[in-house]
């Protein structure tokens, strides 16, 4: 929980730094986008406001500034965390205003990754609504000298039933200012809900489609520089040697920097290189085709991807770690069966490429301006490259055009901020897709092993799943080898398959590029490779699809890993609260089955596939409805997904995350595949790195959310891993074909 | 150079290279920052302006090819915000990110002009080229069939 504290107005402009300072962007973003609303308060009060913590400060002109700690790139966070606080508060959602936070640690962490916005700050977000109404309510009473007990909020208002009398929200912040602060207070019961639970519209649609929405690529300073970086083709190489005097005969570059080298591990650092610095980004890019540079490219030039895959084939076949054992894996069966799964390295590719935007004022201090999901970390991360009291460090936070992970990393950040320091002046970095592409933190690359027993009557007496890539651990310590047990934890630990005799084996791989988190991170791969195969064993035993399905995760129970060894860290949650329930796995994938018509008759050369996963504890089931034309190309014609994510905050953002991590999956089936020859990425744009396009969208997407009491499980990430493996399965009840590497497109299939 | 032509409904003059791409022009040069790039190769649709009602690819578009003529963006697609799309859109909540947005509404905006009542077809041909990460793009082919139906 974070720090209550009560702080003045002042204070508390001074601390968020989004008012004052004459900075156009925070003025822009925090009002471009809310209701506004005339002043009303009387001009003689005496506070202008009152903050009863860091996420609300209520004004005397009525409007209720809510802070929005967590950054949005199109989960929809800036609608459903003010729906929390303003339902908790009992606030008009038309007078209040949202406020984008800096990074600061008087937050809670403002980290956006791992789908933990709601699912680990719920209680933290109506605690602060919540303290924000019983503050409110405590000032009306004293106002009126009545018992607290006997007043109540109500629409923007406190009410005290027995005399009638009535005070808005903002002529009570004379009475609330210098009162102590409730550190904590009863929550409402959910009934009584107005806001969370409703599909509230989108609080950035003006600015969405208006152009006047801010992005990190869009802020704009006086005086400022545009940057474009030529960075090393090898992760981890260098500048041996540059001409720039072609780059600088080029109208409108002003400088050209080298920048410090990288230092290994990367981190969320720079990767060195060579910038070129000029009046527009036109002119910047195009001073940087004129560069000549050499590269040493450093240890990773011997990283080329088709080596590669067969050493990581060959690991996640040979015998591994142990993880988690139960029983005798190795018993003698029936029947065996095994496969190998591969799938290749992705992008997150946001629409948005990378930029950010730093300048150092006249006292030392640096700001900075990007599209960041993690401001903390970067302000962090600045401090420790720069060199500098993190004090004296503000990060502002734009909107995202996209994050999906990549943004959760200051490294573009780092370079603005290099840059603005070498040449004295503001600096914009904007990363162009080719760069995006390139020089991302990768999706990584694997291989999965699986072999299954069965006896005479098909039942599966025996289970082994080896896992194999270069760990995201490699970013951050040099030579890590293999999986660490966070990623483990990602859809392989937790595997809920009932099979009396089960092993998991972490096999060793190194990494050669940049690993990073991408939506869903690890469990893309293990949902792929497992739902894959048993659905490869629902053929084997003759059994249909979904009713396999139902029978390996079998009966309803909780598991846990640590049963059978297996350390496993539920998202950081505790087991308690959100246990891997094989009952709501069960339910989401007969609840799929059952929207998509489970069992009807199909068109020839059509067919149904199905796929369940938990992630960021919460449980989707995916169906794919595929069909193959004569040249045997795949066509994903319509898809179905059920989300149970227990409580949630704004139904229609679920819907569209659901949506959206369909058509994401799709384009990680179908094309996504990033390769390496020498340490350098082939793949440059969506030419050669193709994203699902219009054409090939289904003609509908239906999303269902089940009803549940359970405490909210995330949403952004959890809907992708079932994704592929249903449209694989689908391609393999179409064509008898079974896919088992990814994309379909290496295999000639769209 | 300057480049003189109609912007949004203004008469403008653009000091550019005559070779940098419009869509640079417009955001670096004019400060309009409504227009996105996010290919720079004419891959994805995200920098789409109309030139004289017709829909560009203003990232590989040279700012000097349109001395003369009538450049509109997203923000000068209607006075108010209201264009039936950009009303459509809100309704259906469409955007995720947003990024990808203003290329999307120009690009369906110019449809419509040509072909007030599009099949799903010539819906799913006209937004071909408009990429969106976020994976919106069931609710775009919703949202441009509901601005047609309150046109026609
Ligand atoms: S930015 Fe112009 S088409 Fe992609
Ligand atoms: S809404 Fe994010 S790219 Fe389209």
């Amino acid at each position: 929980m974070s720090e209550l504290r009560k702080i003045s107005r002042r204070q508390f402009l001074k601390q968020t730094g989004q008012a004052g300072g004459g900075l156009v962007f925070a003025l822009t973003f925090a009002t471009a986008c809310q209701p506004q609303e005339e002043a009303v308060g009387p001009a003689a009060k005496m506070a202008a406001s009152v903050s009863p913590n860091v996420y609300v400060n209520i004004r005397n002109d009525g409007i209720v500034e809510i802070i929005c700690h967590r950054s949005e790139m199109g989960q929809g966070i800036r609608t459903s965390l003010p729906q929390v606080i303003a339902d908790e508060l009992e606030a008009d959602w038309d007078k209040i205003e949202l406020i984008q936070a800096v990074g600061h640690e008087k937050y809670a962490s403002q980290n956006t990754d791992g789908s933990t916005s709601i699912r680990q700050q719920f209680d933290l977000l109506r605690n602060a609504g919540a303290t924000a109404r019983d503050m409110m309510i405590a000032a009306a009473a004293a106002e009126w000298g009545v018992p607290v007990e006997e007043c109540s909020a109500r629409n923007h208002a406190v009410h005290h039933e027995a005399s009638g009398r009535t005070a808005g929200y903002g002529d009570l912040v004379d009475a609330a200012d210098g009162m102590p602060q409730p550190e904590t207070a009863e929550f409402k019961s959910r009934e009584d809900y107005r806001y969370i639970g409703k599909p509230m519209d989108t609080i950035d649609g003006v600015a969405f489609t208006t152009g006047t929405a801010i992005y990190g690529t869009d802020i704009v300073l006086p005086d400022m520089l545009y940057a474009s970086i030529e960075r090393c083709p090898a992760y981890g190489g260098t500048v041996t040697d540059y001409d720039d005097t072609r780059s600088r005969e080029v109208a409108g570059v002003v400088d050209v920097v080298r920048l410090p080298d990288p230092v290994m591990p990367p981190v969320f650092n720079h990767q060195g290189g060579v910038a070129v610095l000029a009046t527009n980004t036109w002119a910047a890019e195009q001073g940087r085709a004129a560069l000549e540079i050499e590269w040493d490219r450093g240890p990773n030039a011997v990283y080329s991807s088709e080596p590669y895959k067969e050493q990581l084939i060959a690991s996640a076949m040979s015998p591994g770690n142990e993880v988690l054992s139960r029983g005798d894996a190795d018993a003698p069966a029936e029947t065996m069966h095994e496969a190998v799964y591969y799938a290749p390295h992705l992008s997150q590719a946001p629409m948005e490429p990378p930029a950010a935007t730093a300048r150092f004022n006249e006292d030392g201090s640096c700001e900075a301006w990007a599209c960041t999901q993690n401001p903390q970390s970067a302000r962090d991360t600045l401090a420790a490259v720069l060199g500098i009291d993190k004090e004296q460090i503000t990060v502002h936070v734009t909107l995202l055009g996209g994050g999906f992970g990549r943004k959760s990393k200051s490294d573009f950040i780092v370079e603005a901020a290099l840059l603005a320091r070498e040449t004295g002046k503001p600096v914009k970095v904007t990363w162009t897709r080719e760069d995006d592409l390139r020089h991302g933190y990768l999706h990584s690359v694997s291989a999965q092993y699986f072999r299954a027993g069965m006896d005479e009557d098909g039942s599966v007496t025996t289970m082994l799943h080896r896992t194999s890539f270069p760990s995201i651990s490699s970013t951050f310590a040099p030579g890590a080898t293999g999986p660490a047990s966070m990623e483990l934890g990602l859809g392989a630990i937790d595997a809920p398959w009932n099979v009396p005799n089960m092993r998991l084996e972490s096999c060793d791989a190194l990494a050669h590029a940049r690993i990073g988190w991408f939506r869903s991170v690890c469990n893309v791969w293990h949902a792929f490779g497992s739902c894959g195969f048993v659905d490869e064993l629902a053929a084997i035993r003759g059994k249909d699809p979904l009713e396999n399905l139902v029978e390996m995760i079998g009966p309803p129970r909780n598991v846990d890993p640590a049963d059978d060894g297996g350390e496993y860290t539920n998202y950081g949650q505790s087991l308690e609260q959100h246990p891997v329930d094989t009952g709501r796995l069960t339910a989401v994938a007969e609840k799929v089955a059952d929207m998509a018509g489970w069992g009807r008759d199909l068109p020839d050369g059509h067919g149904l596939g199905i796929a369940v996963h938990r992630s960021f504890l919460a449980y989707v089931g995916a169906v794919a409805e595929v069909s193959v034309d004569e040249n045997g190309d795949i066509a994903v014609d319509e898809m179905w997904l059920c989300i149970d994510a227990g409580l949630v905050v704004n139904p229609d953002r679920v819907v569209s995350q659901m949506e959206g991590a369909a058509i994401f999956g799709m384009s990680l089936a179908l094309h996504g595949e990033l390769t390496a020859t020498d340490g350098a990425i082939d793949q440059g744009n969506f030419d050669t790195y193709p994203i699902v396009r219009m054409n090939e969208v289904p003609r509908e997407i239906h999303v269902h959310i089940m009803e549940s009491d359970a405490p909210p499980g995330g949403v952004g990430e959890p809907g992708l891993p079932p994704v592929a493996p249903a449209i694989v399965n689908a391609y393999f009840a179409a064509t008898g074909t079974r896919v088992r590497e990814l994309p379909l497109r290496n295999a000639g299939l769209t | 150079m300057a480049i003189n032509c109609e912007l949004n409904g203004e008469e403008v003059s653009l000091d550019a290279d005559p070779s940098m791409p419009l869509a640079h022009a417009i955001r670096d040069i004019a400060g309009l920052t409504g227009t996105k790039v996010a290919c720079g190769k004419a891959l994805c649709g995200a920098c789409t302006v109309h030139i004289d009602g017709q829909p560009v690819r203003a990232c590989v578009y040279p700012v000097s090819a349109v001395a003369g003529r009538s450049v509109t963006t997203i923000e000068g697609l209607s006075q108010d915000g209201n264009h039936p799309l950009q009303v459509a859109w809100r309704e259906l909540n469409v955007a995720q990110c947003g990024y990808c947005q203003s290329g999307q509404i120009m690009t369906a905006a110019a449809l419509l002009t040509r072909t007030p009542e599009p099949s799903d077809d010539d819906i799913n041909t006209a937004m071909d080229g408009n990429l969106c990460r976020c994976g919106t793009y069931t609710r775009i082919r919703d949202a441009i069939r509901r601005a047609a139906e309150g046109q026609s």
